[in-house]
């Protein structure tokens, strides 16, 4: 396995350097491990819904994560390839009576497919610009959609394509027992976790990381470093659209806000949380921040207090998450540097 | 006052379920009956405790728990206590799926009352029609009435934009009345209009013209220019909660107030106060539940009372009330059904007739409307007010009738 | 079925009313810009100071009665957090990553809207126009409030003020110089930090200023900052961050261009809005006026 040169100097990391040696078995079985954590959580967390809903938006933000940690484009329009991802869904099966895999795949394709688009015309966008260009197009899919109100039922949202039952040939899957739509769900995380994995040990996957580092450098180095960002955005999109996909066979509604600005936060906020740059970190994210949320609110109704207090601080003092914490932690602790 | 239906008889079929259940539970399962029937009544109510409409959300919650101490102290379901479990769904519908979801998976929810706008209550509704559990919801508006989105599992209690909106239009308009609507573009704000226009053509009413404003638009004043020139009697403006009191008063500065009448479809207590009493002085709307209605019902009397005595002297607000009203009608549903089986209760709820604080109320058979009166309102001058709750006057009550649904054939119920 | 559509009068009192709207916008982007001229920050929380000032505006009101008193307090006081929001959260970020900032920043809306409800609650709250401000002007063509006038009043005097404090005085030329080259100016013995700390400030005041004007016309919530945050942003970014004629000129341009949309499609004003703001940061990034640093 090749990977570059660590000592090229770069901007102060967010991120843990890998070391070469200790955790290099351990990460070798990132993917497998992860999906044994999760096999444990709806055992864990107080209701399966809840748990998916963790699946689900660890996927998102580590679809996120593989343009933001790895690549470090700030983007603040993910939702637009999330909501995708589930208007679509909802639409192919509600609309046009398609299986719901079919439909999960025709999704996918097209939020993929968005993220060819918006990154095409955005990449060329450099530092904070590129933050506002995502934002303003994320907006622009929102307003679509809102108007589009025949297809994606404006403010009231997509309803009316439950899935009850998923018929894979051999077996029919009871989606509406909720152990069996956590297995269905993990089955595709599981299987994007594993792909992600490869993706970011492969060549490709140093690259956004060199561009992340030093994008002068990496350029200089000859790689071409437009068409590596703009491939790094449409797996982002991809991975994000699933994402979207699986909530909307979860929730059997797409409401309107799976596209807003605040969604695209949400992105933002898990990844950072948990750690951007690192494998797992995402999902820690999105456990840390859906728990968080469920038990403040239980207290309090001014939760969101304690969440964006709880977020500044991990800017200012935390900035590699609490993942991205204890994996440098861990590291320095093996006595690599 | 309950007036029994067929669903309900006499103490002898209770007795045989009775026996039944207790045979099955024997026998299957070997557990006491006496556990099983201590087994409390759970009432899920998702509800949006934080944001804009957490006013009203807390007054919604009140509400439901006087509903459920009142039935708790009469003795309950022969001893079986009824509970409520609030649940906050930030007025998000995605949140609120995940809510229902874990009341009816991990918290075995028996029904789900709630929900405060549309979209939630839709999203709600398709967790629980999909599970077949009971739901009924209070938000206000057409489209769960329809039969894209009804099941036998779905209830309305609240009113809806057509009953209002008639209710209104038959006190406001006349014949000849140039009536010029601003409306909020977005489906509530379109079924208002279309309430209106229809109530309109029926009077002999003419449209001055209208105009569709983005939802949560904070500034109207690109929209008055256009509205004067109409210059028409009525002004109409159809949308609601933040978008309500910022237009109200965006045309009381604009002058409008002078020139034209302001209708609403509901004039809504926390909108009023949002507003202040000069900018919606004089203008005119429907409500379900104001507190005076006491002068002249007797439930509301009751109702008024009994939320003053647990809450301190408070008085009940018109979403509030509908907690009430709802959870009543439930929970005298299953005293009715004697039991929590979700298909007796639904035939209880069927055929049950309430007046829990407002007057007589049914459920309608083909959509499960709960048809009832509407009152028309005014908003106070500030001087005439004799109080601080003091904010209305009810100019009159329309009583409840099917007439002011839209048909079940309109709403795509096949009879 | 509109009586009046194509009546010049009514196309010109459009013309108006949205050159008054652009002034709340105006208002809005000339601290968002300033921010970012000077320190490089994008201000995600720039719509939620917005609606802290409308709240700062609506506690003196009640505390003293007087709407004057109101307009020169609240932004003084909302200035005074900026200080510590400058000092204690955006200052240690200084030398990391420039989107550190605005990660900071939209973390802090949250807190900022939070906070709001929790001292003041979630419910609308009402305030008055003053008496002296309200009624109606007959312009001819048509009625328009007195008090939006009022405002593009003070909205121009505003910018009168800044433009002569910017162009014509010492401290309006270390302002601009540390825009244009923080180095230097550090070389040259000016306290970079403390010009930064100050300049922060200000923009904060003049969001909140802008939150106190706004008060009177819609109702006073926590969510009314959400709202105004994107057409800060489009504003902001078409007429060219750090650029004060630019937020002057794009305001107005934006408040015109919602206001003539209002008379046919109200529904695409956000669509054009955006969609004008993606163009022009992929066709211009600078914007309409934009140059590197800070000026007129």
């Amino acid at each position: 396995m090749q990977t570059l040169d660590q000592t090229v100097v770069a901007a102060p990391p967010k991120v843990p350097r890998r070391s070469p040696i200790a955790l290099d078995g351990v990460s070798r079985w990132r993917a497998p491990l992860s999906i044994l954590a999760l096999l444990a959580l709806p055992f864990l967390l107080p209701s399966q819904a809840l748990a998916v809903n963790v699946l689900i938006y660890g996927l998102y933000a580590v679809g996120y994560n593989l343009l933001y940690g790895y690549t470090g484009l700030l983007s603040f329009g993910h939702a637009a390839f999330f909501g995708t991802g589930a208007y679509l869904t909802g639409i192919g099966i509600g609309a046009f009576g398609l299986h719901p895999l079919l439909a999960m795949a025709l999704a996918v394709v097209a939020a993929s497919g968005l993220a060819l688009v918006i990154g095409t015309v955005s990449i060329r966008s450099r530092g904070i610009y590129f933050a506002m260009v995502t934002l303003a197009l994320a907006q622009l899919v929102y307003y679509v959609a809102l108007q589009a109100s025949s297809w994606t039922g404006g403010e009231n949202g997509l309803r009316g394509f439950t899935v009850s039952t998923i018929d894979l040939g051999i077996v029919s899957l009871n989606i509406l027992n909720p152990l069996t739509k956590y297995l269905f769900v993990l089955a595709f995380v599981g299987a994007a976790l594993a792909l992600i994995s490869r993706i970011l040990a492969s060549p490709f996957g140093a690259v956004i990381e060199a561009i992340r580092e030093n994008e002068t450098r990496a350029r200089a180095c000859g790689f071409d470093v437009e068409r590596t960002k703009l491939l790094a955005f449409v797996l982002s999109g991809l991975f994000c659209g699933l994402s979207g996909a699986l909530s909307a066979i979860h929730l059997s509604i797409v409401p309107l806000d799976s596209l807003a600005y605040h969604t695209s936060g949400t992105a933002v906020v898990m990844t950072l949380v948990g750690g951007a740059g690192t494998f797992f970190g995402p999902f820690v994210g999105a456990l840390t921040v859906l728990v968080l949320e469920d038990v403040l609110s239980l207290w309090t109704p001014h939760w969101q207090l304690a969440l964006g207090s709880v977020f500044i601080l991990f800017v200012l003092f935390l900035p590699r998450g609490l993942w991205g914490t204890a994996l440098g932690r861990l590291t320095a602790l093996r006595g690599h540097r | 006052m309950i007036r029994q239906g067929p669903g309900y008889s006499a103490v002898s079929r209770r007795t045989l379920v009775r026996g039944m259940a207790a045979a099955g539970a024997l026998a299957g399962i070997g557990m006491p009956f006496v556990a099983r029937a201590a087994e409390p009544i759970r009432i899920g109510f998702p509800t949006p405790v934080t944001g804009p409409f957490g006013a009203e959300a807390k007054d919604q919650i009140r509400s439901a728990e006087l509903a459920v101490k009142q039935f708790n102290e009469a003795g309950g379901l022969n001893g079986r206590m009824a509970e409520l479990l609030v649940r906050d769904d930030k007025l998000n519908p995605g949140e609120a799926a995940t809510r229902t979801l874990e009341l009816i998976e991990k918290d075995r929810a028996h029904f789900i009352v709630g929900a405060l706008s549309s979209a939630v209550q839709l999203s709600v509704n398709e967790i629980t029609r999909s599970r077949k559990v009971l739901y009924i919801s209070i938000s206000q508006s057409d489209t769960i009435n329809e039969a894209k989105d009804f099941s036998r599992h779905t209830f309305h209690e609240a009113l809806n934009p057509h009953m209002t909106t008639a209710a209104v239009a038959k006190h406001a308009f006349k014949k000849g009345t140039r009536v010029a609507y601003l409306v909020a573009d977005y489906a509530y704000g379109h079924e208002m209009l279309r309430g209106f226009k229809r109530a309109a053509a029926a009077i002999g009413a003419e449209t001055a013209g209208e105009i569709l404003h983005p939802f949560g638009a904070p500034d109207y004043s690109t929209f008055m220019p256009r509205l004067r020139s109409m210059r028409p009697d009525i002004l109409c403006i159809c949308n609601f909660g933040r978008d309500q009191a910022n237009s109200i008063k965006q045309a009381n500065d604009f002058g409008l107030k002078k020139a034209a009448r302001i209708v609403v479809p509901v004039l809504l207590h926390n909108q009023r106060l949002a507003g202040g009493a000069d900018a919606f002085e004089g203008v005119v709307g429907a409500s379900n539940y104001y507190w005076r209605l006491g002068e002249t019902v007797p439930s509301a009397k009751a109702f008024n009372d009994a939320f003053r005595a647990a809450y301190g002297g408070a008085l009940p607000t018109d979403y509030g009330a509908y907690g009430y009203t709802a959870v009543r009608s439930l929970l005298m549903a299953v005293q009715a059904a004697g039991d929590t089986d979700t298909d007796r209760v639904i035939a209880a709820l069927e055929a049950l007739q309430y007046d829990v604080a407002k007057g007589s109320e049914r459920y309608r058979a083909c959509d499960h409307q709960a048809i009832q009166s509407v009152l028309i309102t005014e908003s106070k001058k500030k001087s005439e007010m004799q109080g601080e709750a003091d904010l209305f006057k009810i100019l009159e009550v329309e009583p409840g009738a099917e007439a002011m649904l839209r048909s079940c054939d309109e709403l795509g119920h096949r009879a | 079925m509109d009586p009046g559509f194509l009546d010049l009068e009514l196309i010109a009192m459009q013309l108006f009313s949205g050159v008054a709207l652009g002034a709340v916008f105006v208002m809005l982007a000339l601290g968002l810009s300033i921010i970012f001229g000077m320190l490089g920050i994008v201000n995600f929380a720039h719509g939620n100071v917005f609606m802290v000032g409308a709240y700062a505006g609506v506690f003196v009101m009640e505390r003293t009665g007087s709407f004057w008193a109101a307009l020169l307090f609240g932004p003084l006081m909302v200035g005074a957090l900026g200080l510590l929001i400058e000092r204690f959260l955006i200052r240690p970020l200084a030398g990391r990553s420039p989107d550190d900032p605005l990660l900071l920043t939209f973390g802090l809306g949250y807190v900022l809207v939070e906070g709001v409800r929790i001292l003041f609650g979630s419910d609308g709250l009402p305030f008055a126009t003053p008496e002296e401000l309200s009624g109606v002007a007959d312009l001819g063509i048509g009625f328009f409030p007195i008090y939006r006038l009022f405002v593009v009043g003070v909205v121009a005097l505003v910018l009168v003020a800044l433009w002569y404090g910017l162009e014509r005085t010492r401290l309006g030329l270390i302002v601009r110089a540390g825009a244009r080259d923080p180095e230097i100016l550090r070389v040259l013995g000016v306290d970079i930090q403390r010009l930064w700390l100050w300049v922060f400030a200000l923009g904060i005041a003049l969001a909140a200023l802008g939150g106190v004007l706004a008060a009177p016309m819609r109702s006073v919530n926590p969510e009314m900052g959400n709202v105004v945050l994107g057409e800060a942003f489009a504003v902001t970014v078409i007429g060219g961050m750090g650029s004060l004629m630019g937020s002057v000129v794009a305001g107005l341009l934006v408040g015109i261009v919602v206001s003539m949309t209002a008379l046919f499609a109200p529904e695409m004003a956000s669509i054009a809005m955006f969609a004008f703001m993606a163009l022009v940061l992929l066709v211009r990034p600078q914007g309409l006026f934009g140059k590197p640093g800070l000026g007129v």
